[in-house]
C-alpha cells in the first residue's frame, strides 16, 4: 500500500496530477539535473502530452518547473509569462518515441553558463515521475531521494573512491546503480541516499580525482 | 504494529482499542513512513487549510478554465442556496464541491482527495459535517485520516484511478471516503462508518470516466459537487442505523471486478461516452484542433 498522504494529497495546481503536477515535478527535476538556472528550453512531447498538453497546462507546469516552481506553486499559471520575463527562450515540438510511456517529455537544455544536457522523463501517474535517461545513459530516477550522479570512466576503483566519501560524510546509500556506454569508455553512476547530499560532498567527491563530473538532484 | 488490508480490519482494530479508524490509520502510517506524528498531523493540517481555501475560492470563483468550459458554476448554485429545494446545507455543499472543482481546472491550488478529478468531494462533506456538529480542527483531522484509511484500503483492493477502473474508481472512492468522514464527525460508531462507505460506493458503481476532450472539466466538475451530496445522504442513512446488505469489502471487490469489465473507452481515453456526443466531438475539435 501506499502512504496516507497519497491519498490525502498531494496539495497541487490542478487540473491533472499527471498532465499537470507531474509535469512540473519533471521540469523541476530536470532544471535540477542541469545545475544552473536554464537560458534555453527545446521541449519535445510525446503521445498524450503531444495531444493534449494545452488543455491540461502541461505546457505551463513544465515551464513552471524549469524556473523552480513546485508543483503547488501558483506561479505555475503565468509560468510561460514569467519565462518570457526572465529570458528564459523556450519552444515545444511534438516527437513521436515509439513505445515510450505516452506522458514523456524530452528536455533540451542549456544553462546560462553554457552548461547543456538532454534529459528525458516521464509523468507516470498521481503526480510521480521517472526521469529515464540523461543525455544518452539509459536511467531511472524517480526524485524520492536526494541523488548523487557521477559521469566517470568505466573502470576499477572508483564505485570504491567515492563510497568512501560518502562513508566518511556518514551518507547511507538507500539505492545505487552504475551505467556505460561501453566497457572502458564513460560511465555515469546515480546514487540515492537517505541524507541530503551537501556541497562539501560534491567537492570531495571531485577531489578523488577519478571521476569528470559530480553533482547532487535533491529530492523533489 | 498495525496492519490492516480491509476495512473489516481497521473497524476491527479501532474497536478492539476503543479508538477511531482515523487513529489506526495514522498508527499505520507512522510505522511504515517512519514519520513523526507531529509531522504528520501538521501535514494534515495543511492539507485541510488547503481545502478550505479551495472552498473559498471555489464558491466565489469568475475564472474560466483553460479551454472555456467550466468556471462560474459554483457561485451560481452559492447564490441559489437560500432558495433551493434541497435547503441551504445542501446546496453549500454542491456548491463547495462545484467550486473547489473549479479552481482545479482553473489552475488553482487544490489537495487530490484521493485524486485531482475527485478533488471537490472530501472537503465539501467534512466543512458541511463540522459546521454542523461544530468539530474541532482535531477531530478534522482525524477524520481527514479516516477518509484516508479507507482510501488505502480501495487502492490496495481495486482502484482509485479512472485510468483502471472508471470513475467509480475516482468519485466512488472519493464518496467513500467523505461519507466514513462524516459519520466519524457526527460520533458514529466504527461499524457506521464502514456500512456509510458501503453505501456510498454500491451506489456509483459502474460509473464510466468519459470525460470530454479528455479534460478533467465535462462532467467532472459538476458531478463533484453531486457525489458530494450522494455521500452525505449515505452517512445519514447509515447514522439512521441503516445498514448494507453486502459487506464493505465485498462492495470494494465488486468495484474491482466492474472496474476490470468496464471497457476501455470509459476508462478515461475520451474514447466513448460523453467525449463520443455531437458536442463533446466539438468541443474536443475546439480546443485541439
Amino acid at each position: 500500500m501506499r502512504g496516507v498522504f497519497d491519498i490525502v494529497g498531494p496539495i497541487m495546481i490542478g487540473p491533472s496530477s499527471s498532465h499537470t503536477a507531474g509535469a512540473a515535478r519533471l521540469g523541476l527535476m530536470a532544471g535540477k539535473i542541469l545545475g544552473e538556472p536554464v537560458a534555453k528550453a527545446e521541449i519535445l512531447l510525446h503521445g498524450s502530452f503531444a495531444r493534449t498538453y494545452r488543455g491540461h497546462g502541461t505546457d505551463k507546469a513544465l515551464i513552471g518547473g524549469l524556473l523552480g516552481f513546485s508543483p503547488e506553486d501558483e506561479r505555475i499559471r503565468d509560468a510561460l509569462d514569467i519565462a518570457k520575463e526572465r529570458g528564459l527562450d523556450y519552444s515545444f515540438a511534438p516527437v513521436d518515441l515509439g513505445d515510450a510511456h505516452p506522458n514523456t517529455a524530452v528536455f533540451i537544455l542549456t544553462g546560462i553558463n553554457g552548461r547543456k544536457i538532454t534529459v528525458g522523463g516521464a509523468s507516470v501517474g498521481g503526480g510521480n515521475i521517472e526521469v529515464r535517461n540523461i543525455d544518452s545513459f539509459q536511467i531511472a530516477l524517480t526524485g524520492q531521494y536526494p541523488s548523487l550522479i557521477i559521469i566517470h570512466t568505466d573502470k576499477p576503483g572508483v564505485i570504491r573512491d567515492i563510497s568512501d566519501v560518502l562513508a566518511k560524510h556518514r551518507v547511507n546509500i538507500a539505492f545505487m546503480r552504475v551505467f556505460r556506454r561501453n566497457r572502458g569508455q564513460q560511465a555515469m553512476m546515480i546514487i540515492e541516499t537517505d541524507e541530503e547530499l551537501t556541497e562539501d560532498i560534491i567537492q570531495d567527491c571531485r577531489s578523488t580525482g577519478v571521476i569528470e563530473n559530480a553533482f547532487a538532484v535533491p529530492a523533489i | 504494529m498495525v496492519n490492516f488490508n480491509s476495512i473489516k480490519e481497521l473497524i476491527e482494530l479501532a474497536k478492539e482499542r476503543n479508538t477511531s479508524i482515523g487513529k489506526i490509520t495514522m498508527e499505520y502510517e507512522q510505522e511504515h513512513s517512519f514519520d513523526s506524528e507531529e509531522h504528520m498531523l501538521k501535514s494534515m493540517e495543511d492539507n485541510w487549510r488547503v481545502m478550505q481555501e479551495s472552498i473559498e475560492r471555489g464558491v466565489s470563483n469568475k475564472d474560466k478554465s483553460l479551454s472555456g468550459l467550466t468556471g462560474g458554476d459554483a457561485i451560481k448554485i452559492y447564490a441559489h442556496r437560500d432558495n433551493s429545494y434541497t435547503g441551504k446545507t445542501v446546496m453549500t455543499a454542491a456548491a463547495s464541491a462545484v467550486g473547489v472543482s473549479e479552481v482545479n481546472a482553473v489552475m488553482g491550488r487544490i489537495v487530490a482527495c484521493p485524486t485531482a478529478g475527485s478533488c471537490g468531494i472530501v472537503p465539501a462533506a467534512i466543512k458541511t459535517a463540522a459546521e454542523k456538529n461544530n468539530n474541532t480542527e482535531e477531530e478534522i483531522v482525524d477524520a481527514l485520516f479516516t477518509a484516508a484509511g479507507i482510501g488505502l484500503v480501495i487502492e490496495a483492493n481495486a482502484s482509485i484511478a479512472g485510468a483502471y477502473g472508471g470513475c467509480q474508481a475516482e468519485c466512488g472512492t472519493a464518496a467513500g471516503m467523505a461519507a466514513g468522514a462524516m459519520v466519524q464527525l457526527a460520533g458514529g460508531t466504527p461499524d457506521q462508518v464502514g456500512h456509510a462507505v458501503a453505501l456510498a460506493i454500491k451506489n456509483l458503481l459502474g460509473l464510466a470516466c468519459d470525460p470530454v476532450a479528455g479534460l478533467v472539466e465535462v462532467p467532472c466538475v459538476k458531478r463533484n459537487g453531486f457525489v458530494a451530496v450522494h455521500s452525505m445522504v449515505a452517512a445519514d442513512m447509515a447514522l439512521a442505523g441503516v445498514e448494507s446488505v453486502i459487506p464493505v469489502d465485498e462492495v470494494i471487490d465488486a468495484m474491482d471486478r466492474i472496474g476490470r469489465s468496464l471497457p476501455r473507452t470509459v476508462k478515461e481515453t475520451a474514447e466513448g461516452g460523453l467525449a463520443l456526443t455531437k458536442t463533446g466531438k466539438e468541443i474536443s475539435k475546439r480546443v485541439f484542433g
